[in-house]
């Protein structure tokens, strides 16, 4: 299969051209060695960092992430698990583990930032 | 107290406690002022980053990649350590020419700062519906797309299922990554233009990773629905000489949906820039700066999205440690200084102008000869372009050439609107201009599309 994947790793959004028809994957167009292993997940299995929110106490939203990138086929599997999360009424650190191994992913769900009890709602 | 107003006094004043304010705070507190106010008309530091859960944020300046909440904590981080004042749910309504500034808050009503230097940093919001013209009845469902970024990713509230998008901006493309994933259906996003002005990563993860279609030269011509929306009408767009971007007949096709996202662009607010009189720059909506980020009032910079809209949280970011630098240097020097009349310096002035091929340029006046970056967007999609800087106007060594001397030519690849250039005029370049005249930035086209 040929095929240009455009790099989602930084902005520059490099196009690589990808082209595994002679058994081996050829790739061209990346501007360094982070776009390259990109490209080689993608011909593979396309992971992608979930963002999303979970809902607290006071009814407003927590900003949570994976830590580290799911497979691309499994993210509408990780919203449902986190649209189930009832979070305790109880601080929250940024970085804080929300859901342990999200969908036998072996990513962590996080906050992306603190929250406090007395916190603004 | 007489006057039940409060009056207080700082040496610097931030107005905005986004990324740009926050930025510009602690760069003056770097470069040793001790006596800075920000002021914010919300709850918490961070601006819009607060909304942006998504990542992308701080490759540039942290080279890793953060979520907007977790870049607005390092700098909120920051700005605690330093214990710089902060206050919030306060709004500013005016300044002056005096570097006064009036504000007001439910704790102290109406208050007034004086400042000795005062920092614009107040972003911007988008382009509402108002400004589109989009004809049809107005039904609710319309929605600017951060507004909808706002209920979704703060209160958790869907705006909508069947979706379809008007401006492929990286904010829209963000949302429609956004709705999809919270069980909403986004069935199209539509650009007038024949190209995205998002970046080609936002392309590919938010709508090609979910099969949403791009329908480029594409517009919404119909909003249709008496209460809620019910659909829209859209059609392919073409260039008419004179005319510009206008429907084409016959291509009108109907899309059931309940709610239409408005991702068409973001203006500066710059309500308070005017009404202290300082006039804004046509192509960036934002005031006219020199390279310090000083706007033509003395003692009042602009930074980030207020002066002109950026691409990513960084770069606003890292522009405005440049103005809460120099308005910190511009305080310990009238300290220095006083009883004397501030000494001006060397009255160097050179303007730059861009020929139209280059949208605009940051900063648009320099007042002193050393390195400078300069900003740059171009109006359109060039590929293999050279950017011709040219100063005129100088005394030496242009003789001959039509008064022109080429200070630096670049080759690029491609330009596209969406991407912000930069590139540095340096001090041995500034130092062959003499006091009033021009740097030109223009564009040979290699082949334009
Ligand atoms: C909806 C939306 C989504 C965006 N998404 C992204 C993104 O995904 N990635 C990205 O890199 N960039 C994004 N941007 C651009 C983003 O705004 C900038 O990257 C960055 O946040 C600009 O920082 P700033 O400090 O200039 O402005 P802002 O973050 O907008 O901060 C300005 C602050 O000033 C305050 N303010 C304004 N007027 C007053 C007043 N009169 N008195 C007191 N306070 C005032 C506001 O409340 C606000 O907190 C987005 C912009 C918008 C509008
Ligand atoms: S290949 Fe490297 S430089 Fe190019 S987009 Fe990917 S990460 Fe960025």
């Amino acid at each position: 299969m040929k095929r240009t994947i455009t790099c989602i790793i930084c902005p520059k959004g490099c196009e690589i051209e990808a082209d595994n028809d002679s058994g081996t994957l050829v790739l061209s167009g990346y501007d360094c060695a982070r776009g390259k292993r990109y490209a080689e997940t993608e011909m593979t299995c396309p992971m992608r960092t979930l963002t999303t929110t979970v809902r607290l106490p006071t009814g407003r939203m927590l900003p949570v992430r994976t830590d580290a990138p799911v497979p691309k086929a499994k993210l509408f599997d990780c919203m449902a698990e986190v649209a189930k999360i009832r979070l305790p009424v109880k601080p929250v650190a940024a970085g804080e583990v929300i859901l342990a191994d999200i969908c036998g992913t072996g990513a962590n769900l996080i906050a992306s930032a603190a929250w406090e009890l007395n916190a603004n709602p | 107290m007489t006057d039940n107003k409060i009056n207080l006094k700082y040496d610097i004043v931030i107005i905005g406690g986004g990324p740009a304010g926050m930025s510009a705070a602690i760069a003056a507190y770097e470069h040793g002022n001790r006596s800075i106010l920000i002021i914010e008309r919300e709850k918490r530091l961070g601006g819009i980053l607060k909304q942006c859960i998504h990542p992308g944020f701080g490759l540039e300046m942290y080279k890793e990649e953060l979520t907007g909440p977790e870049f607005a904590a390092r700098l909120i981080a920051k700005v605690r350590e330093y214990n710089i004042d902060c206050r919030m749910s306060s709004m500013v309504l005016d300044i002056d020419r005096k570097l006064c500034v009036t504000g007001t808050s439910s704790d102290l009503g109406v208050f007034t700062v004086q400042a000795g230097a005062v920092i614009l940093a107040m972003g911007c919001r988008e382009r509402p519906r108002g400004a589109l013209n989009t004809p049809g009845t107005r039904p609710s469902g319309v929605f600017t797309a951060g507004a909808a970024q706002y209920f979704v990713n703060m209160y958790g509230y869907l705006p909508g299922k069947e979706v379809v998008i008007l401006g492929s901006g990286d904010i829209g493309l963000i949302m429609a990554r956004r709705m999809t994933l919270e069980g909403a259906k986004v069935k199209a996003v539509c650009e007038v233009m024949p190209y995205s002005g998002g970046l080609a990563r936002n392309i590919e993860q938010c709508l090609n990773d979910f099969n949403i279609p791009l329908l480029l030269s594409h517009t919404v011509v119909e909003v249709h629905g008496k209460e809620r929306v019910t659909g829209v009408t859209i059609a392919q767009v073409e260039n008419v000489p004179g005319k510009g971007r206008v429907p084409v007949k016959g291509t009108e096709q109907f899309i059931p949906c309940d709610t239409l996202l408005l991702s068409v662009g973001l203006i500066p607010e710059n309500e308070l820039t005017t009404s202290c009189g300082i006039r804004l720059n046509p192509a960036t909506k934002g005031a006219e700066v020199d390279q310090d980020r000083q706007t033509e009032i003395p003692g009042i910079y602009s930074c980030g999205n207020v002066l002109h809209v950026h691409d990513l949280a960084d770069f606003a970011a890292e522009e405005a440690r440049i103005a809460g630098e120099a308005a910190a240097e511009r305080v310990r020097k009238l300290r220095e200084n006083a009883g004397e009349k501030s000494c001006e310096e060397g009255g160097f002035k050179v303007g730059l102008k861009a020929d139209g091929k280059v949208r605009y340029v940051v900063p648009q006046v320099i007042t002193a000869k050393k390195d400078v970056n300069v900003f740059f967007r171009v109006s359109d999609i060039f590929k293999k372009p050279t950017l011709v800087v040219t100063a005129s106007g100088s005394a030496e060594g242009a003789e001959g050439e039509t008064g022109e001397n080429v200070l630096l030519k670049k080759k690029y690849l491609k330009l596209v609107p969406g991407t912000m250039q930069t590139v540095t005029l340096k001090k041995e370049m500034l130092e062959q201009i003499p006091d009033g005249g021009r740097i030109e930035f223009k564009l040979l086209p290699g082949d334009a599309e």
